[in-house]
């Protein structure tokens, strides 16, 4: 029995995409999810996973099918078929990817200002150490050093109301440096509370160096001569490496420290702990 | 269109390597096969050495600790790598290599357009690159800011490398300006009267495309690097944050030219595929047209799409959008291209050679590499896997999935033209699968590296990654063997072969309508014409148009 073209072509879609999706949304190769704005990032990452093995696995099927059912038998020295070209089809296959590319392009943006990337910044939630300074988004004619906006610069409405954690983040060869303005705290590693939103203002001494947690999947790079803004909330208590991304020379491999997630009661000790008490010379 | 010297014209003896034909290899030959041949020779001795220094990155990273070589040395090896991978093996091959060998058959003329330029081109190349490698025995160090040379890393490090390096890269931009302007001159101005621009082979177009953007971007990498040089040397401030220059400003001006580095790497190999494909599947090539528009809106879009390499350099949110748009866009036409392969493809009579297994891998292999791109478009997907593994991943499979792939199914199907021999079949397939299964066992575990938190150009990673790179380096391995097949094969084959003919493929595209190898000046007599290039499948009762195509049939 021969099954029409048509039903072969349908069935044959449908069992693509759902394996697309399931593949999409089962396989998971990303590391734990770790603050406010990974799962938004996990989300995206499905569907383009989803639509990638879609695309790839059509693709792959329909070469690996026309090379054996199309394969030139022994003694047979004819040419194929004079097809030169079928317009209806070169426009199905430019609308398909073009929708394709519109819907993910569409669908980033919309996550992409969800993480806060298109916002400017908080005025009443930033600390009185970015008075002085400002996004590049809002400019303002008195600030002297111009501030670039990294991703989750805005913070986002559901924790929009709590005071961001201000952190100064110097980068050097091989280290990071984090200070805390408000306790005069200087540390090697990162402590922050969960739940709280931490505004990192950073700037390199020497060369470009890069600052990310892939648990945070977040990342912007550290400059010399150019401070940068990236914030986060952390979501989850745990330690998670902070690595350096960008080649700053040849201990670039181990330019690496530890963001300490901690529930905010023993992020309160932390402080307590750290903070230098200023009776003592 | 007639050579300078025309004894050398009255020497030539078709169908036969002169005796002592080699020693042409090694001179200021002015013809455009000769200088072909030795841009695919030359690339493919800084193949090996790139091959090499691949090597000891992948033995450095076979273990987690920095233990291989020294820190300083593993920079200069990464940088070294994909300058010489790039510059010297991918750009000129598929660009100088192939183009110059074919285009002038495809365009009905008896060479380029300017020979001694053309000559001049090639020429730059061994001093230039022999001055790069030896810059890690003579200067004391070589550059060790990876092939970017991002300021302030590249003012910082030893500075007499980075200038060779600067010195070395200006070389082998200039051979590529002057590539692409005699390749614009003579697609345009040599082509045989009576053949339409419509008319000419798919490469023909790839080349034109490709030639546009060496000539309007490279000269920006070239002032780029003039003014790294100027810091370096005469401590200007240009990209000096001490002395209030501004880093960001040369990655813009660096991608500009190296993004569209990615579209001279790839383009030609879109058009060598498109030649390749209609021979071996016994069919036209699918959609002639709308390849030629996607070609021309790929060089459109490539040279708006840089900054999608600054996602994490402190780029405002309007640039980060407006370039995550215009990336994503360039799908479109890539899409189209490969629609069009598979349709060529379909209902053809498909002959699966090492032409064709290199050529359908490729296929795979960048598809694969175009949808990881299309993903890295996204600035919120870019932000967390930025400068990782996976990227590392994502543009092998382009360059090498992608580009070199081509090159060896070109090597498989012109070899028979180039040398009038043809290929052993069994040590093909057998470089084929090494290569296929090496190259995916080598980059594919990349992508999970990145994602999970593997940074690159790092010496020393997290244990936890080890058993994913250990797979990663045994890919490599499986690389490095299989250019042994491919070395025997063409070392072989060019005494021993099985005799070619003048058109082994049966194939309707010029340079098989000569001897194999052809005469100085192409033809003995007049160029033919040639407008259906791809005219397979024409019923017997059905004439073919061309009186060439007539001829081969």
């Amino acid at each position: 029995m021969k099954l029409p073209a048509v039903l072969v072509l349908s069935i044959s879609t449908a069992a693509l995409l759902l394996v697309g999706l399931w593949v999409g949304y089962n396989v998971n190769v990303l590391p734990i999810a770790a603050s406010s704005n990974a799962p938004t990032y996990d989300a995206l990452f499905k569907v383009l996973f989803s639509i990638g093995t879609v695309l790839f696995l059509g693709i792959l099927i329909l070469l690996v099918y026309s090379l054996v059912a199309f394969r030139r038998r022994p003694g047979d020295v004819s040419d194929g078929l004079a097809i030169e070209g079928n317009l209806p089809l070169e426009i199905v296959w430019t609308a398909i990817p073009a929708v394709v590319v519109l819907f993910v392009g569409l669908y980033s943006y919309d996550i992409y200002e969800r993480m806060g990337g298109m916002a400017p910044m908080h005025d009443h939630s930033t600390m009185l150490a970015m008075a002085s300074e400002s996004s590049g988004t809002s400019s303002n004619a008195a600030i002297p050093a111009k501030v670039w906006a990294g991703i989750g610069v805005g913070v986002d409405a559901s924790n929009g109301s709590a005071a961001a954690l201000p952190v100064d983040v110097t980068a050097m060869q091989f280290a990071f440096i984090f200070h805390y303005p408000n306790a005069d705290i200087t540390s090697g590693e990162l402590h922050v509370p969960v739940g709280q939103p931490v505004e990192l203002h950073m700037e390199a001494r020497d060369v470009i160096h890069a600052f990310w947690v892939p648990q945070f999947r977040l990342k912007q790079d550290v400059i010399p001569g150019q401070p940068t803004v990236l914030s986060f909330t952390a979501t989850r208590a745990g330690t998670y490496p902070i690595v350096c991304a960008e080649l700053c020379g040849p201990y670039h491999g181990g330019m690496r420290s530890n963001v300490v997630v901690h529930e905010p009661e023993a992020y309160q000790s932390w402080l307590a702990q750290n903070t230098p008490a200023p009776t003592t010379t | 269109m007639t050579l300078a010297n025309p004894s050398e014209l009255a020497q030539s003896h078709p169908g036969n390597l002169q005796p002592q034909g080699w020693l042409r290899y090694f001179s200021f030959s002015l013809d455009h096969k000769v200088i072909g041949i030795q841009y695919l020779v030359c690339g493919f001795i800084f193949y090996l050495i790139g091959g090499a220094l691949a090597g000891v990155i992948r033995t450095e990273l076979a273990s987690p600790m920095a233990d291989f070589v020294s820190r300083e040395t593993y920079n200069e090896v990464l940088t070294l790598h994909g300058t010489v991978m790039i510059f010297l093996w991918i750009v000129p091959v598929v660009n100088g290599g192939f183009g110059n060998y074919l285009i002038p058959f495809y365009v009905g003329a008896r060479d380029m357009a300017f020979p001694r330029l053309n000559a001049v081109a090639f020429w730059l190349i061994p001093p230039a690159g022999i001055l790069l490698i030896s810059s890690y025995f003579l200067a004391g160090a070589a550059a060790q800011s990876g092939w970017t040379a991002y300021p302030p890393l590249s003012l910082t490090t030893p500075a007499a490398g980075q200038v060779v390096w600067i010195l070395s890269v200006l070389l082998l931009g200039g051979s590529s300006i002057f590539g692409g302007i005699n390749f614009i001159a003579t697609i345009l101005k040599l082509r045989r009267p009576g053949l339409g621009l419509m008319q000419m082979p798919m490469y023909c177009w790839a080349m034109l495309g490709t030639s546009i953007l060496v000539v309007l971007s490279t000269p920006v990498l070239a002032g780029t690097l003039i003014m790294l040089s100027f810091d370096i040397i005469a401590h200007t401030g240009f990209f000096n944050p001490a002395l209030g220059g501004n880093v960001v400003v040369y990655q813009h001006l660096f991608w500009f030219y190296s993004h569209p580095a990615v579209y001279i790497m790839v383009l030609p190999a879109f058009g060598l595929v498109s030649e390749i494909l209609p021979v071996h599947a016994r069919k036209p090539l699918f959609g002639y047209v709308t390849m030629v528009y996607s070609i021309m809106a790929i060089v459109v879009l490539g040279l708006i799409v840089w900054a999608h390499h600054m996602f994490t350099s402190g780029t405002p949110p309007w640039m980060r959008l407006f370039f995550t748009i215009a990336t994503s866009f360039i799908a479109v036409p890539t899409g189209i291209k490969f629609f069009n392969w598979l349709a060529t493809l379909w209902g053809g009579k498909i002959a699966l050679n090492s032409a064709m297994l290199f050529a359908c891998a490729f296929i795979v292999n960048f598809v694969f590499g175009g949808i990881t791109g299309v993903a890295l478009a996204q600035v919120p997907f870019d932000i967390h896997v930025h400068d990782t593994y996976f990227v590392v991943g994502h543009f092998h499979y382009i360059v090498y999935g992608g580009t070199v792939f081509v090159v060896f199914a070109s090597l498989y199907h012109w070899y028979p033209k180039f040398t009038g021999r043809m290929l052993n079949e069994d040590l093909g397939r057998l470089h084929f699968l090494l290569t296929f299964i090496g190259f995916n066992l080598c980059f594919a575990p990349q992508h999970w590296l990145g994602l999970n938190g593997m940074p690159r150009r790092v010496a020393e990673y997290d244990p936890s990654f080890t058993t994913l790179n250990q797979v990663s380096s045994v890919g490599a391995l499986l690389m490095a063997i299989s250019t042994i097949p491919l070395l025997i094969n063409v070392v072989l084959t060019a005494f021993k072969g099985e005799v070619a003919g003048d058109n082994p493929w049966n194939a309707l595209t010029p340079e098989w309508l000569t001897s194999s190898p052809p005469p100085v000046e192409n033809w003995l007599g007049e160029a033919p014409l040639v407008t259906e290039p791809y005219g397979y499948g024409h019923t017997p009762g059905k004439e073919p148009s061309s009186p060439s195509v007539k001829q081969v049939a």
